[in-house]
Formats: structure tokens, C-alpha cells, sequence
């Protein structure tokens, strides 16, 4: 029982860290990176307090 | 030093080296401003404001309202993605570990300033608190809410509630640059008001911005369960004796939940079982100690 909920997990985890970077790379493809990177390359006026 | 204080002096020290790690624009304080650099494209795994002056990275929940509030996305694939892989490899260790506000609530914590206790009056609702404010603080309102005519929005958490960008970002870049303190309005006096409140409950409460109000720990709480990074009771070698329960500062009963969505694996449970029937998956325990210890304790 408990070997089967463990192959369970694996495969999920595996899963889950396919997913992630397939995203990841979806995410880079699609230009998200930029509007990260323009973000947090500048000071954030709201996060900061200022607005 | 017990067991548990040099886990814990060991703990806050690995806490403080990743901070430095990952804020090691010293430059940035002493000027005030912040890196401009490409690695500020990649979000680290805690909530490190990337305004902070030192910061090298991208704070996940930061870059997740950019994205969304950009006006050009429906949803964040890049983000997401680092979430997810951050999650299932360590779930909630990043709070406990990685993230720079825990750290600063830790350490409040340790005055040693009135009675300690563990939560808040009314946590068994207030810990559903921070779901609410990832929904709608970080996903909902930053997606739906344009304030400008291009079709952007506001990032919500940080701009209201994130009181680690105020500590981090606010107070160090404010205090050097006097452009920025000229600058200052309600919006500034609000966000103290809320990063202070918070820094005074963390003195004698543990960690109430991770219990409460944390979207990110909200978010690598579900991976806790499956992560690479579990732990697991021996249940042949457990007595029972709750100082697992006791010693825990998130309040699990760590024998019944030791994947409980709130552990923020800091492993005080593992320092204080007197059989250490606690494990970390991947770190094999030492059988002939535990045998032993469990010998020990049953003669006392």
C-alpha cells in the first residue's frame, strides 16, 4: 500500500516538474520574461510605499 | 545549548547567508537604488521585494501581479512555472529557510519581551486569511482592475499589504535617496502602519505574516504533501509524547500531519523527539540512535 502511494508521489512530482518547465519555457517564448525583467530592473513605486 | 537552540542558531544562519546570497548589491544601500541587472529576470524562491537595493532577483509574487497586471497576459506561464518547480522540489522549507521575512519574524520572535505564544486569538479561520489575499490581492484584482488607459494595472499586495517590500525596498531606498523621501504620502504611512502592527505580533506571536497573510506560503503549502523535501513519523518508533506538537511554532500535530500545509520545515520537531521517529525523505536516520533513544526514554 504504502509503496504504491509512493510511486503515486513520484509520478505526480515528476509530473509536476515537467509541467514547471514546460511553463517556464512557454512563459520565455511568449515574452514574459521581458515584462519581469522591466519590472524588477526599476524601482517599484507601489511596492515600496510611494505609488 | 539544547539541541533545538542550535538548530536554531544553525537555522538563522543559513536564513541570513542566503539573504546575502541573494541581496549582494551592496552598492544599492549605500546609494539607493537597485540592480538593473539580467538576473533580475529570474524570480527567487522567498519574498525578497526586488526593489530591496540589494536584490539580485525577482520576487515571485512581484513578478506573478507584473504579468498579470501588465495588460498583455490573461496568465503567467513563467511565473507559474517557477512556482511549481520551487514547490515540488522544497514546499514550504523556502519559508522556513529562504524567505528574508521569515527571518526578520524569527528574530523578533527570540526577544525575550513578555509571553510567547504561538498564535493568534481566532487562527483556526485567520490561517484561511492568506488564501483569500492570493486570490484576490495577487490574482484577481491586478488582473481585472485597469487604472491606467493602456490597460494596466495596480499590483495589489504589493502596493497595499506586502510589508516585506516597506522593510526590504521602502525603508533602505527612502532613507538614502531623498527624491524618493520627498515622495512620500498616505500610501507610505499605511504601509508602515501594517509592517509595523506586523514586526510588534511577531515579538510574541510566531510568524503571524507566514500564518496569516502570505500568498506565497499559501502557495507552496499545497506542494508540502508531495515535495521532494517531505518528512515522515515512524510510527513503530513514536511514543506520543506531543513534544513535537509543543516544541512546533505553526501549531502542527506533527505525529498525525507531518506534511501538513502550514510546516514550514524548520525541524524543531526533529531536534526535540526524544526517539527521533521524525525523518527528512532522502536523509536515512540512524537506526542503532534511535533504538537507543527509545530505550533511554523508557527507562525514565
Amino acid at each position: 500500500m504504502e509503496k504504491t502511494g509512493k510511486k503515486a508521489r513520484a509520478a505526480v512530482r515528476l509530473l509536476l516538474v515537467g509541467a514547471a518547465v514546460c511553463l517556464l519555457a512557454a512563459g520565455t517564448a511568449r515574452g514574459e520574461v521581458r515584462t519581469v525583467l522591466t519590472k524588477a530592473a526599476n524601482i517599484c513605486m507601489e511596492c515600496i510605499g510611494i505609488g | 545549548m539544547g539541541r533545538e537552540n542550535k538548530r536554531h542558531s544553525y537555522r538563522h544562519w543559513f536564513q541570513a547567508a542566503w539573504f546575502a546570497l541573494t541581496n549582494g548589491y551592496a552598492v544599492g544601500f549605500l546609494e539607493g537604488k537597485i540592480y538593473r541587472g539580467k538576473t533580475k529576470a529570474l524570480c527567487v524562491p522567498g519574498l525578497n521585494c526586488y526593489s530591496c537595493p540589494g536584490a539580485l532577483g525577482a520576487c515571485p509574487i512581484g513578478a506573478l501581479q507584473a504579468v498579470l497586471d501588465s495588460g498583455k497576459f490573461k496568465i503567467s506561464c513563467y511565473v507559474f512555472g517557477f512556482l511549481i518547480l520551487f514547490g515540488t522540489l522544497l514546499g514550504r522549507f523556502i519559508c522556513g529557510w529562504l524567505c528574508p521575512f521569515g527571518l526578520v519574524q524569527d528574530l523578533l520572535h527570540k526577544i525575550p519581551v513578555g509571553r510567547k505564544k504561538k498564535n493568534l486569538p481566532g487562527h483556526r479561520k485567520l490561517i484561511y486569511f492568506k488564501y483569500l489575499v492570493l486570490g484576490l490581492f495577487v490574482i484577481i484584482l491586478p488582473m481585472t482592475v485597469a487604472v491606467t488607459v493602456t490597460g494596466t494595472g495596480d499590483p495589489w499586495f504589493c502596493k497595499y499589504i506586502c510589508p516585506s517590500g516597506t522593510l526590504l525596498g521602502g525603508i533602505p531606498l527612502i532613507t538614502v535617496n531623498p527624491g524618493l523621501r520627498a515622495a512620500i504620502g498616505w500610501l507610505f504611512s499605511w504601509k508602515m502602519f501594517l509592517l509595523i502592527l506586523i514586526l510588534v505580533l511577531s515579538v510574541r506571536y510566531y510568524r503571524p505574516f507566514c500564518k496569516y497573510l502570505c500568498p506565497l506560503g499559501a502557495i507552496y503549502g499545497w506542494f508540502n504533501p508531495i515535495a521532494y523535501y517531505r518528512m515522515k513519523v515512524d510510527q513503530e518508533a513514536c511514543i506520543h509524547c506531543g513534544a513535537c506538537h509543543t516544541a512546533c511554532g505553526m501549531d502542527i500535530e506533527v505525529w498525525k500531519k507531518p506534511n501538513s500545509v502550514e510546516c514550514i520545515r524548520c525541524g524543531d520537531c526533529r531536534a526535540v523527539c526524544p526517539t527521533n521517529a521524525i525523518s527528512v525523505s532522502g536523509i536515512p536516520k540512524f537506526k542503532g540512535m534511535v533504538l537507543e533513544k527509545i530505550d533511554k526514554t523508557k527507562k525514565t
